[in-house]
């Protein structure tokens, strides 16, 4: 459990750290928290020349709020974005979501910006992001452009951040109507068996909008497009929560491990889309 | 001597912290500090490091090791193969079973992890460099992880050294993956009362693979000195007696010039019994380079390499009349063993203390054998967190107490009732052999029975099971019972050795001139604080307060032989050891007191701390005084000084038990079980130190909350380690471990001269068929009669499925 050696780098602007990765291509990694890439390193499982710690680059920490506009630096770690209270009053989801990663331990260290960009899809922020229609800015050598979260995930670990790319903030509009993060997991500290978040606008008894969104069900992050367009406009009644639930399961694609085999998690799936979908009805 | 001022009895009593008091641990003060000497806190001049390239695969061929590139890089001192340790003749080793086992790869290797070559170097960082430059060429071979394909005809052979031996350490071998077969009771009796019986139940009961997983791994620091020829080594050793004996035996270095030093130890549960390659090779490595040499696993060598526990394939049959008296009990055990045998088990019992398994019932007549074979998974076999097959006989017999009861349509509390060893039948002997001390089944079982309300709780489990009927709720409840015998103290020489070397255990004290004293063991505490109950067993015997006795273990230059810590033996043997010693003190404190007083030795009683003369209590003479004068008197025809030492062969095992239940809410759509009462009532004979007790019960119920409802080592098909971390393999946080209820009945062991009986592995014992019966009892309504363990999400949600309640 040693990495190889490596060089380590701890620029304070985003200039030199975008630098770095372009002086050394797929050699070098950015770390933020470092709990999936100090494990991996360990392991030996990928190969890492050049270490570059973004912690010291105050420019991408914090939590920016104006008005409906939220905007949050990649090194914002998750127990601020747990105690940050105008952040619940805008995007209470966040909260909901951020309590049920890992433990305390892991959160203290674990940021925002490393969980959307590592691309690991048993992580729950880059679902939470899709289900946000958040958009990720990228900065790199070639200058700063913005993604979707909807758009950035590949597959496992593929992005379509370049090599020398640096996610350096992620923005959103604060939502509105009633919102749920539902999780199923083996015990603290464990990624999802299925997790899934929703958030949703009912006026008169009818679906005004709608997102929802799978983490760990899918090589990617889900986002359930054609549940979605299922549910808008409709009457909410249980009839139409089975059919989106199923519309849900019918998106995703886990893959069997330790947790349970594929048939398991696409069962459960359905119960904390269900249940993400009735509490949050229940919200609104 | 002031009468006024002489504290009463009961104040003098309790200024000793003997038995029976909730004193608190010694050894926290360290632990909670960070202040806790650890194997890997040593740190000598010059050490070097040491790590292992291990097999990535289960079975095959070494082809070839290039051992070149990591030998050129700077701060890589040797890497040792098995060709390097050919000449000395230690590329094997002798295992605990009568195996043996190869220290590092000798033309093939048998289980994923497995030791291939050691590299040696300045620092853990140039180790690890060298490790992944030590370039191995496999030829992979077809590999078995079903012990029931094991000894099919046409299974790949693994163990090709011993191919051709008919004859194993324990009895003939019909394969040449079979180990041995043991067998123990009536074949022909049992067969034919099963035959003949009113009501037969028959179940397949697995208890799956496992492992003790202690916080700190495995490890040591080896250093030859090459001056006076003296090998010390600090280690993680359950028995460092034995481990000096064994190394004495297969190093050929005198027993004299090896001292073997437990220092603390973070938890052992049966993992750091063993000897491992690791502890050889660093030994090896400290006679080639000169320098002390540490080794110390990582979590995922642990899990992969070191000391499974279990895997035990039950397959049982229970007859019964049909008013639910127990007849007979039949039992076929397939035991996976791995690639080597390695358990560590008493050398008569290769399955342990399966023969148990008749467990807490008056059952008549009983036949178990026991088939061990290889497979291509670690070797081990240790008793976690039990004495040895233990847990396996109890879970056996408590889960087949449960499919008779269904069979016969009788609730399993009354049918345990109805068969339990009556309190007049002690000492009773059973059919597979055990002589069971002493017990009041009935009482603890109608305690705990009362206690927990079970008839409320049946009563709002049928409510339950009504609202699941009726569509109101997902939700099913259990109730998980069970009651267990266990068998500890291991053990009399005359049936109990490990290597040749009986089981007893020793203790030795020194009284020093002001009163306080020192007492040494044989045993090594990994947590169980020996320091604080040992030294209270001896305030008793001695009248030294506990706090002024000072408790050494672990250290083979000073502590006097004995076997060890595991299977709950210590309070047994070496706690018998202890008492023994103290009153051979006593005696002599007697005749010092007696000379003092100018009267007859048999004229003084003994009163908590002092002799006093019978009838006259004024006079008399304190433990303190009477040590003061052991060394400034000249008293005709006894000795000065005041030490004594005993060694202790226990005239039979102690057998302690308890009544356990379990209560939880399973959900059927996702498998998630809300565990909502835990009782334990245990009942270990004298209680040394409640306190102590409590927190060895919770210890041993999380182990047993975590084995049942989600630990486990698993393999794929290809051998690979499915559960190589923490991630996957399941150690319960303070979020998972439910409220744990105590309870207690004292029935002493009448052969323990305290009375105690052990206590740190029962509720593993009893907890795991707690825990698993009351997933199995949640589903009994819909016909449910074995699901393996680990129940976690998806195995239960999997019996909720093939029950037909998803649709």
């Amino acid at each position: 459990m040693i990495p190889s050696a490596f060089t380590f780098y701890k620029p304070d602007n985003i200039e030199k750290a975008v630098s770095l990765m372009s002086d050394f291509g797929d050699e070098a990694r950015v770390i933020a928290g470092g709990h999936s890439l100090i494990p991996v390193m360990k392991q030996r499982l990928t190969d890492i020349k050049h270490l570059i710690d973004l912690s010291g680059i105050n420019e991408i920490k914090g939590i920016e709020i104006t008005g409906n506009q939220i905007s949050i630096g990649a090194m914002t770690t998750q127990v601020e974005l747990i105690n940050n209270e105008e952040l619940f009053k805008k995007a209470p989801i966040i909260r909901e979501a951020s309590l049920q990663i890992a433990d305390p331990q892991v959160r203290n260290l674990g940021t925002i910006g490393g969980n959307v960009a590592n691309g690991d899809p048993a992580n729950d922020m880059p679902g939470l992001m899709q289900l946000l229609d958040a958009t990720y800015k990228l900065s790199g050598s070639n200058g700063v452009r913005d993604v979707k979260a909807r758009e950035f995930y590949e597959g496992a670990y593929f992005t379509v951040r370049e090599d020398d790319e640096i996610l350096i903030s992620i923005s959103f509009d604060a939502p509105s109507g009633g919102y749920a993060y539902e999780k199923q997991k083996r015990k603290i500290g464990d990624y999802a068996t299925a997790a899934a978040g929703v958030i949703l606008k009912v006026e008169n008894n009818m679906c005004s909008s709608a997102s929802i969104a799978l983490t760990n069900l899918s090589d990617t992050p889900v986002y359930c497009d054609k549940a979605v367009d299922i549910i808008l406009g409709k009457e909410i009644d249980n009839n139409i929560l089975n059919q989106v639930t199923e519309a849900c399961v019918e998106q995703s694609d886990p893959v069997a491990d330790q947790r349970g085999p594929v048939e398991f998690k696409k069962y459960v799936a359905g119960i904390v889309i269900k249940k993400a979908l009735t509490r949050a009805i229940e919200r609104t | 001597m002031d009468d006024v001022k002489t504290p009463s009895r009961e104040e003098r009593k309790s200024a000793l912290s003997g038995l029976g008091t909730s004193r608190k641990r010694v050894e926290d003060a360290r632990f909670t500090q960070g202040k806790g000497n650890y194997v890997d806190d040593i740190k000598l001049k010059g050490m070097l490091f040491g790590d292992f390239v291990r097999s990535p695969v289960a079975h095959a061929r070494v082809k070839n090791i290039d051992t070149s590139a990591a030998l050129a890089l700077p701060g890589v001192h040797a890497v040792l193969t098995a060709a390097d340790l050919e000449p000395l003749g230690l590329h094997w080793m002798p295992t605990l079973a009568g195996d043996k086992q190869m220290v590092l790869a000798d033309g093939k290797v048998l289980f994923q992890g497995q030791e291939v070559a050691f590299v040696v170097g300045d620092d853990r960082y140039a180790v690890a460099d060298g490790v992944s430059l030590v370039e191995v060429e496999y030829e992979e071979l077809a590999v078995v992880t079903d012990p029931f394909k094991a000894e099919l005809k046409d299974a790949p052979i693994l163990r090709e050294d011993i191919a051709d031996q008919k004859e194993g350490a324990h009895g003939a071998r019909r394969h040449p993956n079979h180990i041995f077969t043991w067998e123990a009771g009536e074949k022909e009796e049992t067969n034919k009362v099963l035959e003949e019986a009113e009501v037969v139940a028959d179940e397949m009961v697995y208890y799956h693979r496992t492992h003790p997983c202690p916080l700190e791994t495995c490890g040591c620091v080896a250093s030859m000195d090459k001056v006076n020829g003296k090998l010390t080594v600090w280690g993680t050793f359950q028995a460092p007696h034995a481990v000096r004996t064994v190394a004495s035996l297969i190093s050929s270095i005198p027993e004299h010039n090896i001292r073997i030093i437990s220092p603390d130890i973070g938890g052992g549960f049966g993992n750091k019994v063993g000897v491992y390659p690791g502890y050889v090779c660093s030994i090896v490595a400290s006679i080639v380079t000169g320098v002390p040499i540490k080794w110390v696993e990582d979590r995922m060598d642990n899990l992969m390499a070191t000391a499974f526990a279990r895997d035990y394939w039950m397959h049982g049959k229970i007859s019964a009349t049909k008013e639910g008296k127990i007849t007979g009990l039949w039992c076929h055990t397939t035991a996976d063993h791995g690639a080597f045998d390695a358990c560590a088990d008493p050398t008569k019992f290769p399955a342990g203390f399966m023969n148990i398994c008749t467990g807490s019932y008056d059952i008549p007549v009983a036949y178990l054998a026991v088939d061990g074979v290889y497979t291509n998974k670690a070797p081990g076999g240790v008793a976690y967190r039990c004495s040895f097959r233990v847990t396996e006989a109890s879970y056996f017999i408590e889960r087949m107490i449960e499919v008779l009861a269904q069979k016969l349509g009788m609730d399993s509390a009354e049918l345990r009732s109805k068969n339990f060893i009556k309190k007049e039948q002690f000492p009773y002997t059973s059919a597979l052999g055990w002589e069971y001390d002493s017990g009041d089944y009935h009482q603890a079982w109608e305690k705990a029975m009362k206690s927990v309300n079970y008839k409320q709780l049946r009563e709002d489990q049928a409510k339950q099971l009504q609202l699941f009927k009726d569509g109101k709720s997902r939700k099913l409840m259990g109730i998980g019972l069970s009651h267990f015998t266990e068998i500890v103290g291991a053990g009399p020489v005359k049936n109990c050795d490990i290597l040749g070397l009986g089981m007893f255990d020793a203790c030795e004290i020194r009284i020093h001139p002001t009163g306080s004293a020192i007492a040494r063991l044989g045993t090594i505490s990994q947590g169980q604080g020996h320091a604080t109950t040992f030294a209270q067993i001896l305030a008793s015997e001695i009248g030294i307060p506990a706090s002024d006795i000072t408790l050494e273990e672990g250290d083979t230059d000073t502590a006097p032989y004995g076997l060890g810590t595991y299977g709950s033996r210590s309070t047994p043997v070496a706690g018998a050891a202890t008492a023994m010693a103290g009153r051979k003190i006593r005696a002599k404190a007697q005749m010092i007191a007696a000379y003092l007083l100018e009267v007859h030795d048999d004229d003084l009683e003994w009163d908590v701390d002092r002799f006093s003369v019978k009838g006259a209590p004024e006079k008399f003479k304190t433990m303190k005084e009477i040590a003061f004068a052991s060394y400034n008197q000249a008293i005709p025809g006894v000795e000065p000084g005041l030490e004594a030492v005993s060694y202790y062969d226990p005239p039979n095992m102690t057998y302690p038990n308890g009544a356990y239940v379990v209560v939880m809410e399973i959900d059927v759509d996702t498998g998630v079980s809300d565990i909502k009462q835990v009782y334990a009532l245990d009942d270990c004979g004298t209680r040394i130190n409640p306190m102590i007790i409590e927190g060895q019960v919770h210890g041993g119920l999380t182990e047993a909350l975590a084995i049942s409802m989600g630990q486990e080592i698993a393999y794929d098909e290809q051998g690979n380690v499915m559960t190589g971390t923490l991630m996957d393999f399941f150690i319960p946080t303070a979020w998972e471990t439910p409220n744990y209820e105590t309870d207690y009945t004292e029935t002493p062991s009448p052969h323990h001269p305290i009375g105690a009986k052990g206590v740190g592995e029962s509720p593993n014992v009893g907890g795991v068929s707690a825990f698993s019966n009351a997933v199995h009892d949640a589903f009994k309504p819909f016909g449910l009669t074995q699901a393996h363990m680990p129940h976690d999400h998806w195995r239960v949600w999997k019996i909720a499925k093939d029950l037909g309640l998803h649709s």
